[in-house]
């Protein structure tokens, strides 16, 4: 395929994923048995009230009329109100949304940084100690529950050791002190040049995101342990050895290099899935990310709340998929051909 | 003096029915010469360059009683003393260009690679021989070839790139592993001639594995045919027809010749062995 019609090809299947999202939240929206109108008029009004306000949202046109409109509402943005904040979901969204992402990405930062060299260590140690032990992490980082890990955390190195902050995003006294920019705490207190709040935000967000990270690293490092171990029984590792080439250069040129854009892949996924994964840790955090939004609303039946925020997490989840996806091809020049 | 010497080579391999040989006691001498070692698919050619390379990864073993390469016993010898001569002193041209390059390295780094961990040389100097080298192996336009990945040329391109990366270095010994099947016959001819010039030219020692006794016998100072990880028969050049051993005499008796019209070629009788 030539590069404008590959382009065009990858806009046109994101641009149907989305709209298959977007299906799916509707259909939930009709499904669940909280009635809409009520939502707006309260259970208090009146039968003419009622059906005036039932008119008036357009809920006895046919289903796809309700489709189109609802899909165009949300192209400009409009996902409606919210029943328990009174105010427009997305600008909810655009709150706690930056809250949840720079806690997974400090999380995703840590796994990658820990769990790509923790898997090709494991790889060029196949079978010893240090391979064992990494396997171990890997394995408990499927087995333990998010939950339960913050808990402990938060028992060991808050409650005893105080050398983290607590729950929340930042120290009560510093809340609101930092002018918001990009959303993101540790970023915009760095803009502000608030020392003191950069501080604090950090010693709030490294806990959760390190047990978020725990959770990235375990997977990446048992897929980058995989793809070595693939690579390294290749024919092309035997020529680097034939041509003299350092143990380290063999694992890292020869063997790691073909792999990293598969890599790219695997970090794209539980990239989106620490986002979308963030709703426990975000509770035992008191983190004001989408995740704890998203229970709140459900807990208060805040239907277009819950639509709006699954709608930004599916969004999320599609697009680093598909972006990590094109990048993937972008990158590796046997793809490329 | 002999460059490389090889008494009771064995190189086993574990399996569910116990340990393997898949070299049985091979013992040769090979000095500045053309040295062909032939033998039908599987019969151990390839364990025996990568045993003398010290290639042999585990659950392999490799035991000699004597193993020595330019006086240097290469049995026990430390991976740092080993590294440093491999690539250097001594090469092995590996046999499948399509698996033997890295993938995702372009050809020209690939080929000054060996030159820059072997250290010496400036970027310049290094660059300057790749493409020398490239040139050598009848690469027309070495400059663009080198900027291409392995999957972006033929097979018989990615094997002349492979020659051109081992010889580059000039080694003292190389082990060529069915270095032309790729090739056509006129480029085959011209790719053993830059071994054969590093041969006469450098006092190169070249063992020259292949399944195909006539191109070998016309172009190897000797030759031993292998059979089941053993070598069954020495040759010496032009002597081809004096074969004693039945399975030599299978081999020669299947070559094809070109003033015979045959309907079918013979082929290897295995009841006579
Ligand atoms: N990793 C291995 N484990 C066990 N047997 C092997 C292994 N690799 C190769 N062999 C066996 O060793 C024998 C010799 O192989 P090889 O030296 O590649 O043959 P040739 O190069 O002459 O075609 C073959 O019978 C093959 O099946
Ligand atoms: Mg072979």
């Amino acid at each position: 395929m030539t590069r404008p019609i590959a382009a065009l090809n990858f806009l046109l299947t994101l641009a149907v994923t989305f709209l298959g999202l977007l299906a799916i939240t509707f259909l939930i929206g009709r499904v669940v048995p909280i009635d809409p109108v009520l939502a707006v008029v309260g259970d208090r009004a009146s039968t003419e009230t009622y059906e005036a306000a039932r008119l008036q949202m357009g809920l006895d046109d046919p289903l796809i009329v309700q489709f189109v409109r609802y899909v165009w509402q949300v192209v400009q943005g409009d996902l409606g109100m919210s029943v328990s904040t009174g105010r427009a979901v997305s600008e909810d969204l655009a709150r706690v949304f930056p809250a949840t992402l720079e806690m997974a990405t400090l999380g995703i930062i840590i796994g990658v940084g820990f769990g790509v060299p923790m898997g090709v260590f494991a790889a060029a140690r196949q079978g010893k100690w240090v391979d064992q032990l990494i396997r171990v992490i890997g394995l408990a980082g499927y087995a333990i529950p998010a939950f339960w890990l913050g808990l402990v955390g938060l028992v060991i190195f808050y409650a005893n050791l105080r050398w983290v902050g607590g729950p929340g995003r930042i120290d009560l006294f510093l809340d609101g002190m930092v002018e918001p920019r990009s959303g993101l705490l540790l970023i915009d207190s760095v803009i502000g040049r608030n020392w003191e709040a950069f501080r604090s935000a950090l010693s709030h967000i490294i806990l959760p995101a390190t047990i978020l990270g725990f959770f990235a690293l375990a997977y990446i490092a048992r897929m980058t342990r995989s793809f070595m171990l693939e690579q390294l029984s290749q024919e092309y590792i035997t020529t680097a050895r034939v041509k003299g080439v350092p143990e380290r250069l063999i694992l890292w040129r020869h063997a790691f290099r073909p792999i990293w854009m598969q890599l790219i892949t695997v970090i794209g996924l539980s990239y989106a899935g620490l986002l979308e994964g963030s709703v426990m840790i975000e509770t035992v955090f008191s983190w004001p990310g989408i995740g704890n939004y998203l229970t709140t609303a459900l807990l208060n039946a805040d239907m277009n709340a819950v639509l709006g925020a699954t709608l930004v997490i599916g969004a999320v989840f599609v697009g680093i998929n598909k972006g990590s996806d094109a990048l993937y091809r972008l990158l590796d020049p046997r793809a490329r051909a | 003096m002999s460059l490389l010497s090889v008494k009771n080579l064995r190189v086993t391999f574990p399996s569910d029915h116990g340990p393997v040989e898949v070299v049985r006691g091979l013992s040769f001498d090979l000095g500045r010469e053309r040295l062909g070692i032939v033998g039908e698919s599987g019969s151990g050619k390839s364990m025996t360059g990568r045993a003398i390379m010290g290639l042999i990864a585990t659950p392999g073993q490799v035991t000699a009683d004597v193993l020595t390469f330019d006086g240097v016993d290469l049995r026990d010898l430390p991976e740092t003393a080993l590294r440093k001569l491999r690539g250097a002193r001594m090469s092995m041209i590996l046999q499948d260009p399509k698996f033997s390059l890295n993938p995702v390295i372009r050809i020209g780094p690939q080929i000054e690679e060996a030159m820059a961990v072997h250290g010496a040389l400036t970027k310049r100097q290094r660059r300057a021989r790749m493409l020398d080298a490239l040139t050598a192996v009848r690469i027309d336009d070495p400059a663009r070839v080198a900027r291409l990945y392995p999957h972006e040329v033929s097979g018989g391109m990615g094997q002349r790139v492979m020659i051109a990366m081992m010889v580059v270095m000039e080694p003292a010994l190389m082990i060529a592993d069915e270095p032309t099947s790729a090739l056509d016959v006129s480029v085959r001819g011209q790719v053993l001639d830059i071994l054969d010039d590093l041969v006469k030219r450098r006092g190169m020692g070249l063992m020259l594995i292949s399944h195909d006794l006539n191109m070998v016998s016309r172009w190897c100072d000797r030759i031993l045919v292998m059979f089941q990880g053993a070598i069954v028969e020495e040759i010496s050049a032009g002597q081809l027809y004096k074969a004693q051993h039945p399975y030599t005499r299978g081999l020669v008796a299947s070559l094809p010749r070109i003033d015979e019209s045959r309907d079918r070629l013979p082929v290897l009788d295995r009841t006579a062995l």
